[in-house]
């Protein structure tokens, strides 16, 4: 499996000595293009500490992750293949979070172009990839209003699309249906499925919501920092 | 690229607009403060030009006719005619006190001139010159008294018949001129129980009042009620000869001072406001500090309030020196908005300050600089906390 996003023995320990905290434990992950997995796990259980390893917030402690066939971390070879980690974030890995987060004051156009814009693409270029996620997110009618005119709905497709902005090969989504109903939850996932199908895209959904989980086909359980791999029910939902 | 500073400010433009307003007024404030001083200068550059005069000969020992009392006799002007270089000299006497008109009192600086003399106001606005020797007057605007109006001066009264400008005192009153005998008398005359009173004393005195020597009373008499002081004699040159060396003329007199228009300059500027200066700038200092504070005060609190956006655009990708370019551009835009409601604050409310304000175009462009340099400053505390906003705090908990 060369694209999509590859861990291998990966680790992060905090802090030193008797104090020190082993939260992600040897945790190898395969996910490939396309494909939306679930990582699924009590709090506590590493969940956001192995989102921020593989979001290059944080560096782990071992292990080795490749995303896109390009190896991004290596702890053998001096660790991060690159120092610049903010263009790696920008360019490489998109982010979707518990709640929409988009900048409140740009409007829905500019809260997704803005991600081109810094990845240094014109501004035309920029705004025209917007519209086309937006149009295939089906929320291109509010693409001149500002974030606080969108419904929770809305503001959660605009933060899907802001996502995609780059095609990126990878997208980390933190809760995204948490605080959403049942038909909400599962219009975000069925979304969230197609994006990854049209746009060949590998998400890794971080999520304790009962009411999504069977709509994975593949699961990670994490608990104590160690992860499990096991089959989804992968329920239809289209 | 979008302007992220430019973007936020446009979304919430109304607690820009309002801040930036808040701002202003204080900017305003220290402009009219940086105004009085200028204005206390320019009014005693002008009271000098307006005099006429290159030279001022004063008592001896003493920093007059402004800055301190001068008392010399009426004829010392003729002794100064004859020196060479001198074209005109001309007796002065300014007293302040109040005069009233109708119910009102107005403080002013009465001066005793003499017409066609240096101390005569330089030009006037409205009306004419004096034509007659007694009881006419010409008043500064700023004493609010129009023309034909009648104001009393101690027991007299004098009719406006003409209205100058920019000649107040090193003190701010408006002058009112009045012929120079008016003035002397203003200045020095008893008042009439006083004078009856006097004259009973020394006719009732054996050695005032002898007999045999008929007069004699009436001598005594004539010269306790007459006066013979000024405060001043004003001089003006003829071309080609240095105030300096004629200065140093009179003053080799022994018993007189000439001061040349660098020196008045001098007395009035650096030594009669230097204590206002100082006050001034104090009021300068604080207001900028204060400015400073309230500019660092709303920057920070405002970055406070954009924590979570600032960690997910630094999780996106954006750059720090975005973020602390968009936190100082936004500082610097309250600077500007503050400093242009406080320049036209100060230029509106100028006008209705009883003391000139001189709003100095030079003065401007410094205090746009000060406050641009402020506003950077007032930024960095904000741009510290922005800088330190780890991109982590975007995800989870």
């Amino acid at each position: 499996m060369d694209k999509g996003i590859h861990i291998e023995g990966l680790s992060k320990r905090y802090g030193e000595g008797d104090t020190a905290v082993e939260a992600l434990k040897d945790v190898n992950m395969s996910i490939a293009p396309g494909e939306v997995v679930g990582l699924v796990g009590p709090s506590g259980s590493g969940k956001t500490t192995l989102l921020k390893c593989l979001g290059a917030v944080i560096e782990p402690t071992r292990g080795r992750m490749t995303l896109g066939g390009d190896v991004i971390y290596d702890s053998k070879q001096n660790g991060w293949k690159t120092k610049d980690l903010r263009a790696l974030r920008r360019d490489s890995i998109g982010f979707i979070f518990q709640a929409p987060y988009l900048i409140p004051f740009l409007d829905v156009t500019d809260n997704i172009a803005l991600l081109p814009m810094l990845a240094g693409r014109p501004n035309g270029a920029s705004r025209a990839r917007a519209l086309e996620l937006l149009q295939a997110l089906d929320v291109a009618h509010r693409a001149r209003a500002q974030p606080s005119e969108l419904s929770g709905g809305e503001q959660q497709r605009v933060s899907i699309a802001r996502a995609l902005a780059n095609q990126p090969p990878v997208i980390l989504a933190d809760e995204p249906t948490a605080p959403l109903d049942s038909e909400r939850a599962l219009a975000v996932m069925r979304i969230l499925n197609q994006m990854a199908s049209q746009y060949q895209t590998a998400i890794i959904v971080v999520t304790h919501d009962e009411k999504i989980i069977p709509t994975f086909k593949r699961i990670y359980h994490i608990r104590d920092g160690r992860t499990e791999e096991e089959a989804g029910e992968g329920r239809d939902i289209f | 690229m979008i302007s992220l500073a430019g973007r936020d400010i446009l979304h919430s433009w109304d607690k820009f607009v309002l801040t930036g307003i808040g701002l202003g007024l204080l900017i305003g404030a220290t402009l009219t403060m940086a105004g009085v001083y200028r204005g206390m200068v320019d009014d005693a550059k002008v009271l000098l030009t307006n005099s006429g005069a290159d030279l001022w000969v004063v008592q001896k020992d003493t920093q007059g006719p402004y800055a301190e009392a001068s008392t010399i006799k009426d004829d010392v002007y003729r002794s100064v005619l004859g020196l060479p270089g001198v074209e005109q000299a001309a007796n002065v006497s300014y007293l302040t006190m109040q005069v009233s008109s109708g119910d009102t009192d107005r403080r002013t600086m009465v001066v005793g001139f003499e017409p066609g003399q240096p101390g005569e106001p330089g030009y006037l606005i409205a009306g004419r010159r004096l034509l007659r020797s007694h009881y006419e007057a010409i008043a500064d605007v700023k004493t609010g008294l129009a023309l034909g109006e009648r104001v009393r001066v101690r027991r007299h009264e004098y009719v406006v018949v003409g209205l100058t400008r920019r000649m107040v005192s090193s003190g701010g009153d408006p002058m009112l001129f009045i012929p120079l005998k008016d003035a002397q008398e203003a200045q020095f005359l008893k008042d009439n129980d006083a004078i009856v009173s006097d004259r009973a004393r020394t006719a009732a005195n054996p050695a005032l009042n002898r007999p045999g020597v008929p007069g004699l009373v009436d001598a005594i008499n004539a010269s306790q009620t007459s006066n013979r002081n000024v405060n001043a004699v004003l001089v003006r040159l003829a071309d080609g000869y240095p105030a300096d060396s004629v200065a140093q003329e009179i003053r080799r007199w022994k018993h007189l001072q000439a001061y040349t228009r660098d020196d008045m300059e001098e007395i009035l500027v650096a030594k009669l406001i230097a204590t206002s200066a100082k006050q001034i700038g104090m009021f300068l200092a604080i207001l900028t500090i204060v400015s400073a504070a309230i500019v660092a005060f709303i920057i920070y609190t405002m970055t406070l309030g954009k924590i979570r956006e600032i960690a997910v655009l630094k999780l996106i990708g954006t750059r720090n020196r975005s973020i602390a370019g968009m936190i100082l551009q936004q500082a610097l835009g309250l600077g500007v908005i503050g400093f242009v409601v406080g320049k036209i604050s100060a230029t509106l409310w100028a006008p209705a300050f009883p003391k000139y304000v001189l709003l100095e175009p030079a003065d401007a462009l410094t205090a746009f600089a000060i406050v641009m340099l402020v506003c950077t400053l007032a930024s960095t505390l904000a741009i510290r906390v922005a800088l330190k906003v780890d991109p982590a705090t975007a995800i989870g908990g």
